[in-house]
């Protein structure tokens, strides 16, 4: 493999896999909060794909991601307090047939909304034969959007995590409920606001990846199994361990495809998520004991 | 005794079936019952999983892809370039192997039937088996995850590979003789006789898993439910339980996928599709978690309107809203829900 092939590699990897990093925080915020993993996230990220583009035929880009990631964030409110939030201490069975129904629905509610067609945004800057040469491998502009927007989204979500008030109670929330609760935090409140943030991310990873990975109606499910590959290779709750854990697997991905046929990839992925639950269930950079206190 | 009551029933209610269609010149339907019957199958088996051992399986349409895949390409696979290889010789000599004419008369080496559905089943009992030990270890949203990547890991495989007709499937199935004379195909005379045998294959079962179920065995699967903690502490082999149940209910669904393969005459790889158990699993839950009556009724019922096309493009859809909304409103199943329950008072409370 020459130098300019693995850069090239490499690039390929680390843009799949911070997409897969944000889906797997997305996992997460909502986990921390509910201990619910949310099997319909795929679908926030192919929701705000399609609406964006949609949109983009009335208005500018910019308006147009920003109404998507907005209107996706409100469906992921509207399914909290529809589906979720007046359930009365659900058995994690329920919750999970829940989850899985509703990215069903949301599925067949794309499908005959937007038909079969895979449909892309345009590219943001140039069009899809511009290329920067970087180390000698050539990169599509698009690919830095993605990794740029992606990087921004991690650290301000670390920020709003740390240093907000509305961040804090969230965290509250997921360390103790109950004593949250006791310090009068509305912890539903902050269930519907967890759902919305990781709709929200979801929504705006969808757009920046558009005319790169192209969005169709059921692109949902295989990346809610590579994010949770990789929530879990973090160890579940742990965002910031998720972006290293997306990263590697998206290398992985990268590199496989030039030892295994392309059929194989996503194969790989999962055999990596069963290995990890069958021998590390915790997580790569978890504790073992931490983890114990979890509910799974 | 009581317990083989609703068997009888279940017998009156197929032959009459039957005996109403040939009178009124409808037999078509029994096409679509006989494939409900099949599916019905994987459903009572994952509904002893699911409802009774109370762990979740988002696989077993690769079970049931498994079991159909191999045995279509055992029998339809054609040997003759390998015939002259000492395994083979040997498999022939032993009878394991059939010789036939293809469409254009050229020769044509396959497994015979009988043995591609023995190797079928067991080669996914063995599948079952092996991934059952780590998989039954995680429990809940792991479970679920983890079943769910390995159906979605058949389903690459089944799609990726040249030998199981990538996302062609595997057609020209040739049909599966039983006994002498009756045989399991799609064939247009042999419509009422299948329809039998897949009803016989349910009944079989039925009497097997009731009789699980009331044995120590189905008290151990109860207790594991409720609690698996206390249910170890007792001095249940948990572990040991949940794999051996785990093995039934793949063998079952693989069964399954044998025989519906061969009545069909073929199988694509929508088959091993993740919606197909998460259908699977809409429909166990539809049913009652715990009760295999409520599956077998609600599988016939959903499968054959869904075969039927009565729900058009909405399929998936339907299947979406009646998981959530049964987990909304009625997560014991339908038949229990309180409005029953309350009647139940109310007739009781008279007596």
């Amino acid at each position: 493999m020459s130098f300019e092939l693995f850069i090239q590699y490499v690039f390929a990897g680390l843009t799949y896999g911070i997409i897969y990093a944000i889906v797997a925080i997305g996992f997460n915020i909502i986990y921390n909060t509910t201990g619910i993993i949310n099997f319909a996230q795929g679908e926030f990220v192919m929701l705000g794909g399609m609406i964006a583009i949609s949109l983009q035929k009335m208005m500018p880009l910019p308006l147009a991601i920003a109404l998507a990631v907005a209107i996706t964030m409100v469906v992921g409110a509207l399914i909290e307090i529809v589906f979720i939030r007046w359930l009365d201490r659900p058995s994690v069975l329920r919750l999970i047939i829940i989850t899985i129904g509703i990215s069903i629905l949301s599925r067949e509610v794309a499908l005959h909304i937007w038909g079969e067609s895979v449909r892309a945004l345009p590219y943001f800057v140039g069009n899809e034969i511009s290329a920067i040469s970087i180390l000698g491998a050539r990169v599509s502009p698009q690919v830095l959007w993605v990794m740029g927007v992606c990087t921004v989204m991690v650290i301000l979500l670390s920020l709003f995590f740390r240093y907000t008030l509305t961040g804090q109670k969230m965290q509250a929330c997921s360390a103790n409920r109950k004593a949250a609760i006791l310090c009068g935090i509305n912890a539903r409140n902050m269930v519907t606001l967890s759902f919305m943030l990781s709709a929200g991310i979801g929504a705006l990873a969808g757009c920046v990846m558009s005319p790169i990975t192209y969005t169709s109606y059921d692109g949902g499910p295989d990346l809610a199994i590579k994010g949770f590959t990789v929530a879990i290779m973090g160890g579940l709750g742990n965002s910031m361990a998720a972006v290293t854990a997306g990263l590697m697997l998206g290398l992985i991905e990268a590199f496989s495809i030039s030892l295994m046929p392309m059929a194989y990839k996503d194969a790989i992925a999962i055999a990596i998520l069963l290995l990890i639950l069958f021998i590390r269930p915790h997580g790569l950079f978890g504790r073992k004991d931490a983890a114990g206190l979890k509910e799974f | 005794m009581k317990r083989y009551l609703p068997l009888f029933v279940l017998l009156a209610l197929v032959v009459l079936v039957q005996l109403v269609t040939s009178w009124t010149h409808t037999t078509y339907y029994l096409t679509q019952l006989t494939m409900s019957a099949y599916y019905s199958l994987v459903i009572i088996g994952l509904c002893l999983l699911m409802g009774y051992a109370g762990q979740i399986s988002l696989g077993h349409a690769g079970f049931f892809a498994i079991g159909g895949y191999l045995s279509a390409t055992l029998t339809t696979h054609n040997l003759v370039t390998y015939q002259d290889h000492t395994l083979i010789v040997l498999l022939k000599k032993s009878g394991c192997l059939v010789a036939g004419q293809d469409l254009y008369g050229g020769q044509l080496l396959v497994v015979q039937p009988w043995v591609a559905c023995l190797v079928a089943v067991g080669v996914t009992v063995l599948i079952a088996f092996l991934i059952g030990g780590p998989v039954l270890k995680l429990k809940g949203h792991y479970l679920a995850m983890a079943t769910l990547g390995f159906g979605t890991i058949v389903y690459r495989v089944v799609l990726a590979n040249r030998l199981f007709g990538e996302a062609d499937g595997i057609s020209s199935v040739p049909p599966f003789p039983l006994l002498p004379g009756v045989a399991v195909s799609g064939g247009f005379g042999a419509r009422v006789s299948n329809y039998y045998i897949a009803w016989g294959l349910v009944l079989i079962f039925m009497i097997l898993l009731i009789n699980l179920i009331n044995s120590r065995v189905g008290r151990a699967l109860r207790a594991i439910h409720g609690s698996e903690e206390a249910a170890n502490a007792m001095g249940v082999n948990t572990a040991g339980y949940k794999l051996k149940i785990f093995m039934l209910s793949a063998g079952v669904a693989a069964l399954a996928g044998v025989f519906l393969t061969h009545y069909n005459g073929g199988i694509g790889p929508s088959e091993a599709g993740v919606m197909k158990s998460v259908r699977y699993v809409a429909i166990v839950a539809v049913g009652g978690m715990a009760s295999i009556w409520g599956a077998l009724s609600m599988g016939v019922v959903l499968n054959f309107l869904s075969l039927r096309g009565v729900f058009g493009s909405y399929d998936d859809a339907v299947f979406g809203v009646i998981l959530i909304v049964i987990m909304l409103f009625a997560p014991e199943g339908l038949l229990r829900l309180k409005l029953f329950t309350r009647l139940k008072k109310l007739r009781g409370g008279g007596q």
